[in-house]
């Protein structure tokens, strides 16, 4: 079920006006920034479909700016975020692309900062409920609505046995989980959604395993 | 869990309680939370709705101009005493007005269960608590009911206009608000269930067609008749009329009219009231001339 709870249906509070084009849209700019985990000294934003088509009017430019900002779907400050980027120092590139995705309202992030790079693909599929789909280049199906925990590790056996067992010594539920590769034997992906939050202590430990190159933690 | 209106229907009967109940339940299982946690987080969303209403009563006006001020038009129209339709009706529009225009003006609403479609339910309960006198556990209730009907249109259909049209947003947020009032006026949950289907089968077919592709207009009004469209829907399925077409059917037909709907009417900004020459004329205005052309457009000149 891609809707879980009534909050997703009476919900959120926001600042108009289109829970799918500026709720939404803040909403995957805030799980980029998240995943990113600093502030982008530069960002590519690339509109597709219904967004590429109506991104002016919705508001949709700066909402996804607002949740690179770091800011919530009911910020005031939101309809000045495009400002506020700038004086942050955070420049800002929009691109509409004429391809055609499988979601009309999709929207591909590119976030920089020195050697810090990330690409991230989202999708609003309506109500303001998001889905991440691409997290460079690794297919990937994340809400942004549970917190959650991305491995990056080498595609080797036993990796997904050795995180999981970590998870389960802390008593640690998990809800949603899934492992892609772009090719055999080289990087992979493991996307882990939770019930509970996650420790510190997890974190670390995650990140002692050999093969494990990156752990990304995902709050609610 | 339910998966469509039946097993809602059925659930809330088997239980002998609302369907409200057997969304909090759901929740408090999803969630994790208590149900006192449950009840304050829609209590909040209620608040908020209060805050809409209240704010564009008083009169806003959106940043382009298109939208505003029409709330306070109706609502001094009622007080005239001239008004050929029922207050509650009225009110109820007006109501629904009130939260699009502050929507439209980039103020702080509740999305429900979108943003371009919140008018209706806050709308709706707004004006029939006039009548009614819920408590606050009653309306919060209320919004639990419009959330359970909301939760299965958008697990199998759709709650988005670039997805389905209008008809996946206004259409959803009638039926949810319908459905909503019968249980508040005392309905019960098979009654709720008609008038969703009711109200649905009359927003069938609807486009998304935001002109310039603001949500403005025709949004707003859309709104209004969304709000009149549920409270009609809600007092013929409280006399006793039932709809042919069951509830699910009604829902998957609109998810199919949706799925057929040409890109143009599924909120592009290119087809319907955003095409006409006024609406065209429009977009010029607040946008300028800084569109990027379209490659059809050169063909067609």
């Amino acid at each position: 079920m891609k809707y879980r709870s009534a909050f997703d249906i009476i919900g959120p509070v926001m600042i108009g006006p289109s829970s799918s084009h500026t709720a939404g849209a803040a909403r995957i700019g805030r799980v980029a920034r998240t995943l990113f985990g600093q502030l982008p000294k530069k960002a590519v934003i690339s509109l597709y479909g219904s967004f590429a088509k109506t991104y002016k009017g919705h508001g949709t430019d700066f909402a996804i700016v607002a949740g690179l900002l770091d800011l919530d779907t009911f910020d005031e400050r939101m309809p000045k975020s495009l400002d506020i980027a700038k004086e942050m120092g955070l420049e800002v590139i929009f691109r509409t692309e004429m391809a055609v995705t499988d979601h009309p309202n999709t929207v591909k992030i590119n976030l920089y900062h020195e050697d810090n790079e990330l690409e991230l693909v989202g999708i609003s599929i309506g109500g303001g409920t998001i889905e991440i789909t691409e997290l460079n280049s690794f297919p990937l199906k994340l809400s942004g609505e549970h917190p959650a925990i991305l491995v990056i590790h080498q595609d080797r056996f036993g990796i997904i046995s050795a995180v999981t067992s970590v998870l389960s010594k802390y008593e640690i539920n998990i809800g949603h989980m899934e492992v892609s590769r772009l090719e055999k034997g080289e990087m992979a992906l493991m996307v882990i959604e939770v019930d509970q939050k996650i420790d510190n202590r997890v974190i670390e430990e995650l990140q002692q395993l050999s093969n494990v190159s990156q752990i990304i933690r995902m709050a609610e | 869990m339910f998966r469509n209106v039946a097993e809602l229907v059925q659930l809330a009967e088997e239980n002998q309680v609302k369907i409200a109940e057997i969304m909090i339940r759901q929740e408090i299982e999803v969630s994790g939370l208590s149900r006192e946690e449950v009840l304050a987080k829609m209590d909040r969303n209620l608040a908020v709705m209060e805050q809409a209403v209240e704010r564009g009563l008083k009169g806003v006006h959106s940043h382009t101009g298109l939208t505003g001020g029409d709330a306070v038009l109706l609502q001094n129209y009622i007080k005239s005493g001239r008004a050929l339709g029922g207050t509650i009706l009225l009110d109820a529009v007006s109501k629904a007005v009130a939260t699009n225009e502050v929507n439209a003006a980039m103020g702080v609403i509740c999305a429900t269960p979108t943003a371009g479609s919140a008018g209706v339910v806050p709308g709706t309960l707004f004006a029939v608590k006039e009548k009614l006198n819920p408590t606050r556990q009653e309306m919060i209730e209320f919004l639990f009911t419009a959330a359970a009907f909301g939760f299965v249109v958008a697990n199998n259909a759709s709650i988005s206009g670039a997805a389905g049209g209008c008809q996946a947003e206004v259409g959803s947020a009638s039926g949810m608000a319908a459905a909503a009032i019968v249980e508040l006026a005392g309905g019960s949950p098979k009654q709720a269930a008609e008038a969703m289907a009711i109200t649905l089968k009359n927003m069938l077919g609807l486009v998304c067609d935001p002109v310039a592709g603001l949500v403005e207009v025709p949004c707003v009004k859309r709104n209004a008749m969304g709000a009149s469209n549920a409270i009609t829907a809600a007092d013929m399925a409280l006399a006793g009329i039932t709809s042919r077409i069951p509830c699910d059917e009604v829902i998957h037909a609109m998810f199919l009219i949706g799925q057929s709907m040409p890109s143009a009417l599924r909120e592009t900004a290119e087809g319907g009231l955003a095409a006409t020459p006024t609406g065209k004329r429009l977009e010029q205005e607040i946008f300028g001339n800084d569109k990027p052309f379209k490659l059809k457009d050169l063909v067609l000149s």
